[in-house]
């Protein structure tokens, strides 16, 4: 990943003018405002904003799907506009630009897709929410072993053990905290390979993470087939946290029941996001791991063990991503099944590089997979024949196009993946 | 790679052979494999209900648990073997000849896959999009052999080469993406993995694409034409393709294209040093793109074996996990047309060896188990060298240059 560093650093002082996201964003804002708006459906459709039992009840807004089309694409334009200008000035256009457009795009593509029928939005949100912890977790594991310079593609497996441990531990000790306990232990051991192999061995990390995908794919589905599927009752049947809903915070109108109506698995993501930026970004812990990330040969000069932050940092990455793994059993559907995390690993990985190695961000980014995953499943129930491979395809899509640059810059820290050898 | 020292006198230099033969890949490749077998007799042991059994009196008589884990041992490479590579319990002679054919039914995508990924390696590339490849391949010899009619032999030959440039074309968008934005290839190919899945999914979804005439909701093509299949090698009793000679002479392609063109060697250049190849004139962003290219048409390979190969219709899962086992078949084979071989034949031999273990109540995963340690051992060349007290690795030069006096004239340099 250094090599997108490499081909930008003889930039001239005054940076061309780049009209790469606007001509994305463009592209985004036309099809809205064409295919769901000129060509949209007629229908009405019913946004629905809270459940029946909420206490503060906001009335359903009832609109013409094709006008929602209309309006959203107006305003997608116009950002894509505003975009165009901070282009041609010369001036970045800030991170959060991007959210918002994306934001609109996804409420014009639930008004279009639920054209004679109703968006229930906090299901939706919530649901999105419950499907993006795995992954959100995840991606703060593989952002602190990457901000440390250690390319961590063993996610995957992280989730795998931790989704295993949970319910097993879980269910055999008959205590879901063991089992949390031990998801993040096990995945923390790994991760403790890793680092192993890659900061005092320096064996290629992608090749390391890659075979220990393969390593606990192979031990996780031997296990369940041999031993799980046989034994389930006792072995594979934790059960999952309870849902306990927050007081107060969880009667707010539309946000509320989604976000503070959820597990322990969701609301420990809710608190690990914010604290890993503080810790990142404004401790001293924080900076000398940045700076171990960025430039080892700089840190190591100023007194910093590089080998021993690194260590650390990507032990503790595994904890968060084991965590993850938790959340995906006892977090949610309680036992685990063969290979349950299904890639979401490297949808993690996409995560962390699509929220530029940075918590908010990526925390961002996992919730439109999130979104795209309950999508599919809600719009095949709402306006069966819609091709929904499409928009599964679509964060992958995404993803792509702000790696190869189409989206601002993308960078990662410019150690990441090089082994430091102490001289 | 260092000169050879002259100095060393021939008393010497058997030491040195031999100690170099000993710290070298081929044999740290047969004690991963060897270590990876055992590792996978502890979990057979550790899962026998039999050995756990006799475990709760151990101290009273060992002998049972010992015996018991032996047994659990004996019985499941027994099994493993009966199902790869000969049966002994079969009835006639055909049958007991299946297994070693099955394995070469399985080998084949393995090999051509691995071959792929395993020229990418030599570039420097790490080519993860075997998977997505495999799958664009497969999308496009369906479209030709399901929906284009064409007489015997040509329509085959039509459907084989649309795969190869299908899969060589969406590896080389991986080499210009590389090429052109830097952005990194493991990213660009686990993300078009999925867009590959998803596109594949679509068009077996859709009637007017290549939804299976008649069929339901459940995405699924039609069996290709029978003019398109690949034909079966063995007659009707073994199901054993063509697949697997195309495997073969993509080994051989593979070689020479490795060792003997200039091609190759510029890959290799650019995979040593892309900063030195670059220096010596040598396009290194044009390399990347062949080299993607190169490799997804190997990749295709494969995709033709799985959707020529196939005599019923195809489902989405077609690429099966061969993206993936291509990646560990390419360590273990260390990116060498004969090491790549090997390594598929016994990954191959793993998968046909999967019924024959369910039967007799083993997990055919074990072997995912024997295959995930044998590729963590390859990949970490310090841990089996510990274990096995293996020299470092040495930089004379005796043994390749004796190889190299007995093949060609001059040593490789």
């Amino acid at each position: 990943m250094s090599t997108v560093a490499a081909s930008t650093q003889f930039q001239s002082a005054e940076a061309p003018r780049t009209f790469k996201s606007t001509i994305v964003m463009g592209v985004f804002a036309l099809v809205v405002f064409v295919a769901f708006g000129v060509f949209g459906k007629p229908e009405d459709v019913t946004f629905q904003w809270s459940k029946p039992d909420d206490v503060i009840h906001i009335p359903d807004f009832v609109v013409g799907s094709s006008l929602v089309g209309l309006a959203i694409g107006a305003i997608l334009i116009l950002i894509a506009a505003i975009v165009a200008v901070n282009a041609s000035r010369r001036r970045r256009n800030p991170q959060w630009i991007s959210l918002i457009f994306g934001f609109f795009a996804i409420i014009a593509l639930l008004a279009w897709l639920a054209a004679g029928n109703a968006v229930p939005f906090a299901f939706i949100l919530g649901n999105a929410i419950v499907l993006a912890v795995p992954i959100a977790l995840g991606a703060m594991g593989g952002i602190m072993s990457e901000r440390v310079g250690v390319v961590n593609i063993a996610i995957e497996g992280q989730l795998l053990t931790g989704a295993f441990l949970a319910a097993v531990v879980g269910s055999l000790t008959d205590s879901l905290l063991l089992g949390l306990v031990a998801a993040m232990v096990g995945a923390a051991l790994l991760s403790m390979v890793l680092a192993a192999f890659a900061i005092k061995y320096l064996v290629d990390q992608i090749i390391v993470g890659v075979v220990l995908n393969v390593l606990v794919l192979g031990i996780t589905n031997f296990l369940y087939s041999q031993w799980l599927a046989n034994d389930g009752e006792r072995s594979n049947f934790p059960g999952t946290f309870d849902i306990t809903p927050i007081p107060l915070l969880s009667d707010i109108p539309i946000i509320g029941p989604a976000l503070f109506e959820n597990r322990l698995t969701t609301y420990l993501a809710f608190i690990i996001i914010p604290v890993l930026w503080f810790f990142l970004f404004k401790t001293k812990l924080g900076l000398r791991a940045r700076a171990v990330g960025e430039h080892p040969l700089a840190a190591d000069t100023v007194g910093i063990n590089v080998a021993r932050t690194r260590f650390w940092w990507v032990t503790l990455g595994g904890v968060v991503a084991g965590l993850g793994g938790a959340a995906l059993t006892i977090g949610s559907v309680g036992a685990f099944g063969r290979g349950m995390s299904g890639g979401q690993g490297f949808i993690a990985l996409a995560v962390v590089i699509l929220g530029r190695w940075h918590p908010f961000y990526a925390a961002a980014a996992a919730l439109l997979f999130g979104f795209s995953i309950i999508l599919r499943v809600w719009a095949n129930q709402v306006s069966p024949g819609i091709p929904t491979d499409f928009i599964t395809m679509v964060p992958y899509l995404v993803t792509l196009i702000a790696v190869v640059g189409f989206v601002g810059r993308v960078r990662a820290p410019a150690a990441d993946g090089q082994p430091y050898i102490k001289g | 790679m260092t000169t050879t020292p002259k100095a060393a006198n021939a008393d010497a230099r058997w030491s040195i052979a031999a100690k170099e033969i000993v710290s070298g890949g081929a044999f740290r490749a047969f004690l991963s494999v060897l270590l990876g077998f055992v590792v996978g007799a502890l979990f057979m042991v550790g899962s026998n209900e039999e050995f756990l059994k006799a475990l709760s009196y151990f101290t009273a008589r060992p002998t049972d648990a010992l015996a018991a884990g032996w047994g659990a041992i004996a019985d499941g490479y027994a099994a493993l073997f009966r199902g790869s590579i000969y049966n002994y319990n079969a009835d006639n002679l055909v049958a007991a000849l299946r297994p070693i054919t099955e394995t070469l039914r399985f080998a084949a995508p393995l090999i051509a896959a691995g071959l792929g990924v395993a020229l990418a390696f030599r570039v420097g590339l790490f080519n993860i999009g075997a998977s997505g490849q495999i799958l664009f391949g497969a999308l496009a010899a369906t479209a030709v052999s399901t929906r284009v009619e064409l007489p015997w032999g040509i329509h085959l030959v039509v459907a084989a080469v649309t795969a190869i440039i299908a899969s060589a074309a969406y590896g080389a968008l991986v080499g210009f993406l590389k090429a052109r934005t830097g952005a990194h290839e493991v990213i660009v190919t686990i993300m078009l993995n999925y867009i590959a899945a998803g596109l594949l999914t679509f068009a077996f979804r859709q009637e007017s694409l290549l939804r299976e005439t008649g069929g339901g909701g459940t995405p699924k093509s039609d069996a290709p034409a029978e003019t398109a299949q690949l034909p079966l090698l063995l007659g009707d009793s073994y199901m054993l393709h063509a697949g697997i000679v195309l495997a073969l002479v993509a080994v051989v392609i593979y070689w020479w294209l490795m060792e003997r063109s200039t091609i190759g060697y510029r890959f290799r250049m650019v995979g040593h040093n892309a900063d030195a190849a670059r220096t010596a004139g040598i396009n290194v962003e044009l390399t990347f793109v062949a080299a993607m290219a190169v490799s997804g048409a190997f990749v295709g390979l494969a995709a033709i074996n799985q959707a020529l190969g196939a005599r019923a219709g195809l489902t989405p899962d077609i690429d099966g996990s061969i993206g993936f086992d291509a990646i560990t078949v390419a360590l273990l084979g260390s990116s060498t047309a004969p090491g790549v071989l090997l390594a598929g034949l016994l990954f191959g031999a793993f998968k046909a060896g999967a019924p024959s273990m369910q039967v007799i109540g083993l997990s055919p995963e074990v072997t995912g188990v024997v295959q995930g340690f044998i590729v963590l051992f390859i990949a970490a060349p310090p841990l089996i060298r510990a274990i096995f007290r293996l020299p470092a690795p040495q930089k004379t030069t005796v043994v390749a240059d004796w190889w190299a006096r007995l093949t060609r004239k001059k040593a490789a340099k």
